[in-house]
């Protein structure tokens, strides 16, 4: 008989390492809590009016629909697949939120329509990806083009504009009124209801990812799909139902956005794949797969948001702020890469 | 035949690894028109050769002479430039570039104008396959080829540099009978061109059909060598395994109880077929067999990761039905795969995440993960198996292979299985690891589980198993129980050269 392995008692193993400040220095939230605090800080000397309550609430209309599937985004980029389509299904929800009110439905219905349409497009996807294997980034180039075509052939060159006023009301006004109580730095901010939504969504998503089974699963199958499968994950259908949550997510912007505007174009929304992307790259989504939080998707979409009004606050054109956020986006990818570099020669 | 000058002479030839003895003073000369056959169990040193005459190893000790000049390979491309061509296992060419492109990559001819010379590229490529007598177009994708084909255009690749010496490690492994019929003509004609040919293959058949010579390998020692005429299959058995197995591994004694699993004619489409066994509590039950026998392919079958055209599984009484691994698993059946790095681990996660991944379920309270509950259950298996870590939340990819195969292992321990199928436990890590983790199969059995051992180590399965079963081209073809056998017996089974063997 062998001697028996040595007792682990001798090697008492800790259940967390130690913290150390450089590593929380270092981590990714705390680099963007450092630009969102940037940004605010130069945007306030830069103009009186940033720092208003209604100024800010009003730019979070702005955003807040991609950010809102954003959030699906990062979950599908966390398991390494991609939907570039989003844009797409916001045009074919929105347009189908058109004929409906057209066709006189209140917005219980018309919600409803917008998300439907969404998660059809979304289940189309995710069986082309999930079960028929192909890669996500060619399927969803395709259905991009797909619906986009769809929702311009059958709209043409038309606009819907004929919308219930109680609709337009909830993408217009602000959903909660500004309180004010007798002190002046104690008040209820006025919050459109995209961003309430935004946000009810995010403490949502963060909870799934960082708390439950589901969320460790996905880190799972994002970091080794293959040793996933061979723990029990059933990596296929988590990707389908990503898939069908993105297109839930895209419905549901669209219905909000359609209430913000008063009208569809086959036009609408266009380009909004590559914002919605590069909100989840800024926060730290390894295109790679396995890395991410929410916190950090929300950061950046922060950053962003107030960064793009800021500058058009100071009247700065939007192709500058394009510049800006190109190169922002460029910095926060080679960034880590580079530390790692020295920190890899440093310790050689 | 002449005897003459060999090309190329190894002596002394040695090569450790961590806590691995690959090769120990290990010679051989390689003389023109002779084909020598390198023979040995697996892990007894054959591929390390192969990667130190192809220079991807470079020795620790000892002398590598070509043409009796002494050479040392800093690279593959010098071995390369001092004509030893290596035919793989596994082909690695360029899949979606023509055959042409292939045979000549890395020395394409090109004209003054240094721009690829397509035209005269294609025909030396005609000339070189006509030369092997091998119908292939040239301007082919290499995909379109058969597994039969791509060796040949390796061939010719060889011969484009006028390789002296080629190497050909186990080339008819997924060949049909014709296809090794055609291969053996064309090493004939290398043969009758006096280069020196360096045969691998584990098909005693085959070995002695082509092979004018042998060395026998074991332990990364040489054990034996000579004229392939001069001995018998069953002298070649007793060299590659003769040594006392029943040393290393000390068996538990373990209360064998009632039986848990019957398997019943488990069958795929292509890799195994009929495998029927059935396997006691507390029972370590072998599985022996060359590699590509099925073994793993049969059990992954078992447990779901592919699907299985036939076959009943019933455990406990209850017969399953498995579609998917987290059936197996909620049915209580674990597999450790071979493959660590891609199959069990997921390295950038942290021990505690790897340890509680495949029964999450079991750490959920109300909604949320609990993370006492999962850090609980990675301390205590941690403990059981000493894993060796800073902390628990540190990621796999900073453990050793041997901590790394732990912290695998208590994944599947922490699903509570009734059955562990372990695949190649012990593959890759060092001797120390090596020993605990024998020493825990043995523990597992003692608790009560039925393991099954896919193993390719011969002492491994004879010292831990108490009955082995051997499959051989996807079907078992011998069962043998402990006592009752003898390491010729499992290796003749496994190779096909039972009766010789026995």
């Amino acid at each position: 008989m062998t001697a028996p392995v040595t007792s682990g008692d001798r090697y008492a193993v800790a259940d967390a390492p130690q913290r150390r400040w450089r590593d929380i220095a270092l981590r990714w939230e705390v680099i963007l809590l450092a630009l969102l605090a940037l940004t605010i800080i130069v945007n306030t000397i830069a103009s009186p009016y940033f720092l208003d309550v209604f100024n800010l609430a009003d730019a979070t209309f702005n955003f807040s629909e991609k950010a809102i599937i954003a959030l699906a985004m990062a979950l599908l980029i966390l398991v390494r697949e991609i939907d570039l389509s989003v844009a797409a299904i916001v045009a074919l929800a929105a347009m189908g939120v058109g004929y409906a009110a057209e066709a006189g439905f209140g917005p219980p219905v018309l919600f409803a329509v917008a998300i439907g349409i969404g998660l059809l497009c979304g289940i189309f996807n995710g069986v082309l990806v999930s079960y028929l294997n192909l890669p996500s980034i060619v399927v969803t180039i395709g259905t991009m083009s797909l619906f986009r075509g769809l929702t311009q052939v059958i709209l043409g060159d038309q606009a819907k504009t004929k919308f219930p006023s109680d609709f337009l009301d909830l993408g217009q006004s602000y959903f909660i009124k500004m309180k004010e109580t007798g002190l002046s730095w104690l008040f209820l901010p006025p919050v459109p209801l995209s961003f309430l939504i935004f946000l009810g969504l995010a403490v949502l998503f963060g909870l799934v990812l960082h708390r439950t089974a589901v969320g460790r699963r996905l880190f799972a199958a994002g970091s080794n799909p293959v040793a996933a499968r061979f723990s029990g994950i059933p990596v296929a259908r988590l990707r389908f139902i990503l898939f069908a949550v993105s297109g839930i997510l895209s419905g549901l912007a669209a219905a909000l956005l359609v209430a913000r505007l008063g009208s569809v174009r086959s036009n609408i929304g266009i380009g909004w794949e590559l914002d919605i992307v590069t909100m989840v790259i800024l926060g730290g989504v390894s295109i790679a797969g396995g890395v991410g939080s929410i916190l950090g998707v929300f950061l950046a979409v922060l950053v962003l948001g107030l960064l793009t009004f800021g500058m058009s606050l100071n009247n700065i054109p939007g192709q500058v702020v394009s510049v800006y956020i190109g190169a922002l986006l460029i910095a926060v990818i080679a960034i880590p890469r580079i530390i790692e570099r020295i920190r890899t020669r440093s310790t050689r | 035949m002449i005897v003459s000058d060999p090309i190329l002479t190894l002596s002394g030839i040695s090569k450790r690894f961590p806590g691995v003895r690959a090769l120990h003073d290990v010679s051989l000369a390689l003389k023109p028109g002779r084909v020598t056959a390198i023979i040995g169990e697996n892990g007894a040193g054959k591929s390390t050769i192969v990667k130190i005459l192809t220079g991807i190893y470079r020795p620790d000790e000892g002398e590598i002479r070509v043409r009796g000049e002494a050479r040392s390979f800093a690279s593959p491309r010098d071995a390369w430039a001092a004509g030893i061509a290596a035919i793989q296992q596994e082909t690695v060419m360029f899949d979606e570039l023509s055959v042409a492109e292939n045979i000549f990559m890395g020395h394409m001819p090109t004209g003054a104008s240094r721009l690829v010379a397509w035209p005269e590229m294609r025909e030396r490529a005609q000339a070189l396959l006509k030369r092997i007598d091998a119908v292939i177009p040239p301007d082919f994708k290499l995909k379109r080829l058969s597994v039969a084909q791509k060796h040949l255009v390796e061939i010719a690749r060889a011969l484009s540099h006028e390789a002296q010496v080629l190497i050909m490690d186990e080339p008819t492994a997924a060949l049909s009978a014709s296809e090794i019929d055609d291969l053996f003509r064309v090493v004939a004609q290398l043969k009758s061109e006096g280069r020196a040919i360096v045969f691998i293959s584990h098909k005693f058949d085959e070995i002695f059909r082509i092979a004018d010579d042998f060395i026998c390998l074991r332990d990364g020692e040489k054990v034996g060598e000579g004229s392939i005429a001069t001995v018998t299959q069953a002298q070649l058995v007793r060299m590659m395994v003769g040594r006392p197995v029943d040393q290393f591994f000390p068996k538990r004694d373990v209360a064998i109880g009632e039986t848990v699993l019957t398997v019943e004619g488990l069958s795929n489409a292509t890799e195994y077929a009929d495998v029927s066994f059935s396997l006691r509590q507390g029972e370590i039950l072998g599985l022996y067999g060359l590699v590509g026998a099925g073994r793993s392919e049969a059990m992954q079958g078992l447990f779901g990761i592919t699907p299985i055209t036939r076959g009943e599984v019933t455990l406990e009484g209850q017969k399953l039905s498995i579609a998917a691994p987290s059936d197996a698993i909620a049915a209580g059946i674990a597999y450790v795969p071979e493959d660590r790095q891609d199959q069990g681990a997921i390295l950038s996660l942290g021990i505690r995440e790897n340890v509680t991944l495949a029964g999450l379920t079991k750490h959920v309270k109300g909604l949320f993960l609990s993370r006492a509950s999962e850090q609980a259950e990675t301390r205590s298996l941690g403990r059981k198996l000493s894993v060796k870590a800073a902390h628990w939340e540190q990621r796999l990819a900073e453990l050793s292979g041997g901590n790394q195969q732990k912290v695998v292992i208590a994944k599947w321990l922490a699903t509570r299985p009734k059955v562990i199928v372990l695949d190649e436990p012990t593959k890759g890590i060092d001797v120390g690891s090596k020993a605990a983790v024998h020493d825990f199969i043995g523990e597992l059995a003692g608790e009560g589980l039925a393991v099954v051992l896919i193993t390719s180590e011969l002492p491994e399965v004879m010292g831990l198993a108490d009955r082995v079963i051997v499959m051989k081209e996807g079907r078992i073809v011998a069962e043998f129980k402990r006592g009752q056998w003898s390491a010729e017996a499992i290796v003749g089974a496994a190779t096909g050269a039972g009766k010789e063997a026995a």
